[in-house]
This record gives C-alpha cells, structure tokens and sequence, in this order.
C-alpha cells in the first residue's frame, strides 16, 4: 500500500475482498474514459477504436486462461457471471433434468442463486466438505443423477482457502453419462493459481475484475463452445446476445490491463509470503489455530485462522487501530450468534469460528508487511486476551 | 396565485405573559427548520404563522411536520382579495384533491366550503362568499355534490390580507418549542430506545445534548456513523445536536477485570450516569434522559434503576418507562429512527454482558464492588478524550 500513496504505516491484507487497483491499470482506465471513450458498437472510427480495445482486452484474458477468445463474455463482476452461469444453465437446459449439485461452502452469489432455483421447483444437493474444507469425488459421484444437469464447485473459498480438484472433478463428470455442465467458480484463484479451463474441460467458469487490481464492476463468465446458456438480460444483443447492454470500457480495458500485468508477476511470491506470515504467527502467537486447509496445501493468498477467546470482529478492529486491515469473511453479528457457513462447514467449534480472522495477500505486499502485522497481532492478542467473554 | 402553508400553534396559547418568548421560540425553530429550502420565508401574524414562497418543494411539508410546537398545518393558496381568483384556487386544490381519491371510491364526490372572514371589508360576507364559491365548483366540475355535514373534502377559505384557499389539515409534531424548557444530556446508545426518548423529551421543548460511549474495538466505527446517523434524524427535530463520543473501552475492561462480573452491567451504567452528569455540567444541561423502561433487561429493574441513579445527583428522565417494547418500535417507526436503529452493529451495552447479571442488586454491594477501580481517574481520563461532533440534518 506505501507504494500507493497511502499512510505510511497501513498495511492492507483484505485482498480476497478486493484489491487496489494497480497504478498502470488506473491510467489504463482513465486514458479509456478521457480519450478512447467510443461505443465500440458504433460505426465510426471511435467505436472502431474502441472496438479494438475491446478485442484486445478479451483476447488477453482468453490467453491468460489458455482459452478462445469467443469464450469469453464480459460481466459486471462474479456475482453475476456467478448468476448467468447458473440460472442460464438452468433455463437453457430445464427440458433434460432439474437436479444440481453444489457445496456447502460456495459464495453467497452461487449459494442463493441455487436457493432461487429451489423455490423455482429445482433440487439441489449441497456437497459436505472435510476439515480442511475439500469436497470428496464419492460424495460427488454418488449425487450425480441421470437428471443432473449442473454441478457448480467453486475453485478456491473465499474465507478459508480450501482448493477443490476441479480437474479431478471434471474427468469424473465426462465419465458420467449425462454429462451435466460444470461451472468453476474461479473468482479467488483467477491469477494465483493455475488454471486451464479449456484442457480441463470446465464448461463455464466466472472471474472477477477487482480481486485482480482491476477496477470494481467487471468480470468475465468463460462459456466453453456448444454449451448453452440463456441470457440474463435482454437488449442489443451485445456479447452475441448473452450479456446485452453497453460493454463496461473503462472496466474491460482496466480488467485486461490487470491480467497483463498478472502476466509478469512471480507466481510464488505470495505462497512464500504466506509461509513467512504462518512462521511469524506460529511463533509469536501459539494458541492461533488455523481454519481450513494447512497453510500450503490452501490457496497461496488466503489465511484464516482463530485466536481463541477473541471474537474475530474485535481482532479485526483492533488490528484496525494500529493500521491493519483484515477481515471476518463473512460479516456476522454475534447478537444474532451468525457464524460463517464455512466454518460450520468444515466442523469448527463455535468460539473458534468467532474468532476467525482472514488475512489475504497481494502481489503489492511485501515481506515486511506481513512480520510487521504479525507482529502487531502478537500485541492485540495479548492486549485483548484478558477480556475473554464467559 | 402562491404556494404557502399556515402553521397552527396549541399549547403556547395557554402562556400568560410569558407567551412572546414561546413564539419567539417556534418562529425561530421553524426558521432554522426551512433553512435547507432556498426563498422560503416565514412570517408571523394573528396567533399563527405562514410559511411563503413554497414554490414547488413538497418537502418543506415534511420539515413543517417535524417542528415541535405546531398543532396542525394546511398547505395553502394565497390570492389575491377578489372572487375570481379565489374560485380558481378552490378549483384547482379541489381537482387535486379529486385526483388524490382512490380508485375504489365510487359514487359522486362530496364537498363543502367555508369561509371565514377577518376583513370585514371584503364585499362578500362568509355565507355569500361560500355560496359563490360553491356554486362555481359545482358548474366547473363534473359528478361534484355538495354535502354540509359529512363532505369528502372541506375547502376553506380564509379572507384577510390576502384570501388563502386550502383543503387540507394535517397534524404537526405538536408539543413546546425547543429550547423553551432549558437543555438535557440524552444517553444515546445505537438502540432502538434511547432515539425515541430524546425525542419525547425534546418534544416538550427540552434542547438535547447527546453522550454515546464507544468501545472500539469491541464496536466498530460502523457503530459510530450509526449514532450520528441517529443524531441526524432526531436533530430534524430538535435542531443541532451537539454530540460527545465518550472513549468508554478502558473503563468496561477496567470493571472485567477487577469486579465481579454478575454486577458490569450495573456498574457500567453507574459509570456512563456519572459521565454523562459532568458533560451535563460542562453544557449546562439541567437532567438527564435514558432510554430505560422498567422490567426490559436486568439493569432495568426498580432496584437497578435505583442504583443507576444513586451514582448522580440530576434528575434523570426516563420518557418511557411505562412503555412496551412494541409501543417504543412503534414510535420509533414513526419518528423515523427505526430502521437505522436495527442496523446489526454492536454497541457499548453488549460489550462483556454477564451471563447471569444480578436483577435485584444491593446498593451496598454496587457501592463497594465500584470500589476496586479508580473511577475517578477513569471518568477523568474518559472526559478528557471526548470527541465532540456537531450534527445537523
């Protein structure tokens, strides 16, 4: 964050929230708004112009998922790539089956839109996951039914990290007879881990602009070639006619401009600062229990863990004050004794899923943002450990 | 032909000769109350007041609405003094008012028109000026019948300087004026309660000053917008609210640690009464106002009432003691403070809540378990951190 502009002392590790957006990327943007602003649907040499952007943009985000860039369709973020892929499967291919599956830990833009379906006359299985929040291939393969038309795993959690095989889990699908479409939900792991859609055989899989120093408002839904999906929204037939209306230009350009510089980044970077945070923490703090998957076997930016005794909000306020910014990963009041639906997933006990913190990192940390937040949490822990709620 | 709004006031009548004060008082509430509204102006005349040049803002009615003092309040049409232009402003308030009925309503629509007449020179008496008015409508509007003793809508009209035609009463906030019952410290948590309190008491002409005690980081800066949110909507009726943001979390950690934990709750109230009795010190407040009920929660019991109040010498207004919790929501609903108030942040009350707090304590107990904290220092080092905001709606 220093390197932004900001104060000095802050340190920012809510990345899975969103992202600052990376300076080349903002003056990408604002070129776009200020001088590049065609429609690229109009017929002049400005929407020509703008045009070009457009198919640049796209094709450099089909390249950075190895896929064609026809697959590629411009959203207004995850939640609604999320949305199309799902409900738009459902409406294209409700004349084959009503069945789907998911999991229990998937983000609330997959989770409520199948509780849609549901009240919509669909059923839905909700896959359980293990502790360290991973779905298994026989739960998987025993809920398939001939009338399963989509199953819809999410890559990487938001609030703990697990990874799920979706590879393994596309092979399983293929071999199944119906071959149901697949959706990823690859909001988290776009542009930290790998990810080969097309060698893979996902079907669709939705990416989000602002996890990835893009601006907020823009994603993608990839859709495979010959897999349907009945449009959301109804206009002038923008993206073949599956996401009409005005393509968001500063936001595909600002998006593609991201994925450019993703390009140039070390991937291992942010696996090695979480290994030195998890060592910091370890060592400094050893009644924290980490949530979820062990530090290397979960996505190489997300970290929950639990100080027992601390309700999260409090960690996170005091962190706050001394100018760390983390976060719960799901807001939740203890008044109304809400706890995340992940963490109850993945059996933790209620204190310890109270306590839950997620500290997300970025390519724009450094090494010493994370021992010197280690360190600032060693003093919060031991601040606020007297004051343990009976 | 203008848009204007007469304003009636109830219990000032009933001062004697303190009544010019009073007015006073609600000609300048009113005053700061249409500030927001660029030309509208406020004049005062013959035991009422006229709000001018309207224009075209419906919300300058809202605002009215919200003016403690005012009884009741009917927009107008201001005319000129002859019969032609009065018999257009009736006819158009009349269509309005026609095209305002709901679609299920059938059958004629019924009306009637009064007069009243406080220039005797007008060249119409009441009875005459109601007749020709009348009979115009009548001629002008289609389905339209007269009906003296139970009309759908009544038109009035009014001859004085000006004539005013209006077809519509509606209630104000009624009550005192602010500021004519000197000023109170109002308690204000992020509750559903305390916001309603303050404004039963600002409704009897009290100023309000507000105390918020915030835990950070047991509560969050979100909590904090909320009560200044709070403090936004009451002070649409109240005028600014002066509000103090006490650093409360030293003393809550202070009371964990070293007292028995059935009494905190007890003993936290103990300590916000006496912080908020020397804010009330330093502002010139003359009471205090709590949200309390009698019976809701373990430190609203008639004993631990009696001890929140034993900590300070003020005396201490509880507007809704006798109230239950759905005629407290009610309220709230309808001051508009509900909706910010069920917003799911906590509040300092929720910080270290005991699991089995006492309901009956003994004040010799309360008395000696305070004790074992330096209170004095912690109130002193609380006030000497306040952060003081000025909020305005």
């Amino acid at each position: 964050m220093r390197r932004h502009g900001t104060v000095e002392h802050e340190i920012y590790l809510d990345n899975a929230a969103t992202t600052p957006v990376y300076p080349d990327v903002a003056r990408a943007v604002m070129k776009c708004m200020i001088e590049d602003f065609g429609n690229p649907s109009s017929l002049h040499r400005m929407g020509l112009r703008a045009e070009r952007k457009l198919k640049e943009a796209r094709e450099r985000i089909a390249s950075a998922l190895g896929v064609d860039a026809d697959g590629i369709f411009f959203t207004s973020g995850g939640t609604e790539a999320n949305n199309l892929a799902i409900v738009g499967t459902a409406l294209a291919r409700k004349r084959e089956g009503r069945h789907c599956i998911t999991t229990q830990i998937e983000h609330p833009s997959v989770l409520n839109t199948f509780k849609y379906l549901e009240k919509e006359g669909w059923e839905v299985t909700y896959l359980p996951v293990n502790k360290e929040g991973v779905i298994s291939l026989d739960d998987l393969k025993k809920a398939l039914r001939p009338d399963t038309v989509l199953v819809s795993i999410m890559h990487v959690n938001n609030e703990i990290g697990s990874i799920q095989p979706v590879n393994e889990i596309s092979n399983l699908l293929k071999t199944h007879g119906n071959a149901p479409v697949f959706h990823v939900d690859a909001v988290q792991s776009f542009g930290k881990l790998t990810l080969k859609p097309a060698q893979w055989g996902i079907d669709l899989l939705s990416i989000s602009g602002h996890k990835v120093h893009a601006p907020k408002g823009i994603g993608a839904l990839y859709i495979r070639k010959g897999v349907k999906i009945h449009p959301l929204q109804w206009g002038g037939g923008q993206e073949k006619g599956v996401r009409s209306g005005t393509e968001n230009m500063p936001g595909i350009v600002g998006f593609g401009e991201a994925v450019r510089w993703l390009e140039e980044v070390d991937r291992d970077y942010l696996y090695r600062l979480k290994g030195i945070l998890v060592a910091e923490l370890i060592e400094r703090v050893p009644s924290a229990v980490i949530n979820g998957p062990s530090p290397e076997k979960g996505a190489p930016h997300i970290l929950s863990v639990s100080f027992p005794g601390i309700r999260g909000e409090v960690m996170l306020h005091a962190l706050e004050e001394k100018g760390v910014y983390v976060g719960t990963g799901s807001a939740c009041s203890s008044k109304k004794g809400h706890v995340s639906h992940v963490l109850e997933a993945i059996g933790s006990r209620k204190d310890i899923a109270q306590g839950a913190i997620r500290i997300s990192l970025s390519y724009l940390n450094t090494e010493d943002d994370v021992r010197r937040a280690a360190g600032l949490i060693q003093e919060c822990v031991k601040e606020l450990e007297g004051f343990v709620r009976r | 032909m203008e848009r204007v709004a007469l304003l009636r006031y109830g219990e000032i009548h009933l001062k004697g000769l303190n009544r010019p004060y009073f007015e006073r008082a609600l000609y300048n509430n009113i005053v700061r109350a249409l500030e927001p509204y660029e030309g509208v102006t406020v004049r005062k005349a013959e035991g009422r007041y006229y709000v001018e040049n309207i224009g075209d803002n419906p919300r300058v009615f809202d605002s009215i609405a919200k003016v403690f003092g005012i009884i009741s309040f009917s927009p107008a049409l201001k005319v000129e003094k002859d019969i032609i232009s009065i018999q257009k402003a009736a006819e158009m308030l009349l269509r309005q008012a026609i095209e305002g009925r709901s679609a299920a309503q059938e059958g004629p629509f019924t009306f009637k028109v009064e007069s009243r007449r406080s220039d005797k020179s007008f060249y119409l008496n009441s009875m005459e000026l109601s007749r020709k008015v009348g009979g115009y409508l009548l001629k002008r509007i289609p389905n339209l019948k007269v009906d003296v003793h139970n009309p759908m809508v009544m038109v009035n009209i009014e001859v004085r300087e000006w004539a005013y035609v209006y077809c519509q009463t509606i209630p104000g906030a009624g009550g005192m004026p602010v500021g004519t019952n000197g000023k109170a410290v109002l308690l204000l948590s992020g509750g559903i309660d305390s916001p309603v309190a303050g404004w039963m008491i600002a409704k009897r002409g009290v100023e309000i000053t507000a105390v918020h005690y915030h835990s950070f980081p047991y509560t969050s800066e979100r909590s904090k917008e909320k009560v200044i949110e709070l403090c936004r909507i009451l002070s649409q009726y109240c005028g600014e609210i002066k509000l103090h943001v006490v650093p409360f979390t030293k003393i809550q950690q202070e009371l964990y640690q070293k007292c028995p934990h059935n009494m905190l709750t007890i003993l936290m109230r103990r300590f916000m009464m006496r912080i908020a009795e020397m804010v009330a010190h330093r502002e010139g407040a003359k009471a205090l106002v709590t949200g309390e009920s009698l019976g809701q929660v373990a430190s609203q019991t008639l004993e631990s009432l009696c001890a929140t109040n034993d900590a300070v010498s003020m005396p201490v207004f509880r507007p809704l003691i006798g109230m239950d919790k759905i005629e407290i929501m009610d309220l709230a609903k309808r001051i508009g403070t509900y909706e910010t108030s069920i917003l799911p942040y906590e509040d300092c009350c929720t910080v270290f809540v005991p699991k089995h707090p006492v309901t009956r304590p003994k004040l010799e107990k309360v008395r000696e378990a305070e004790k074992l904290v330096e209170g004095e220092k912690l109130i002193e080092e609380a006030l000497a951190n306040i952060e003081v905001l000025n909020v305005k709606g």
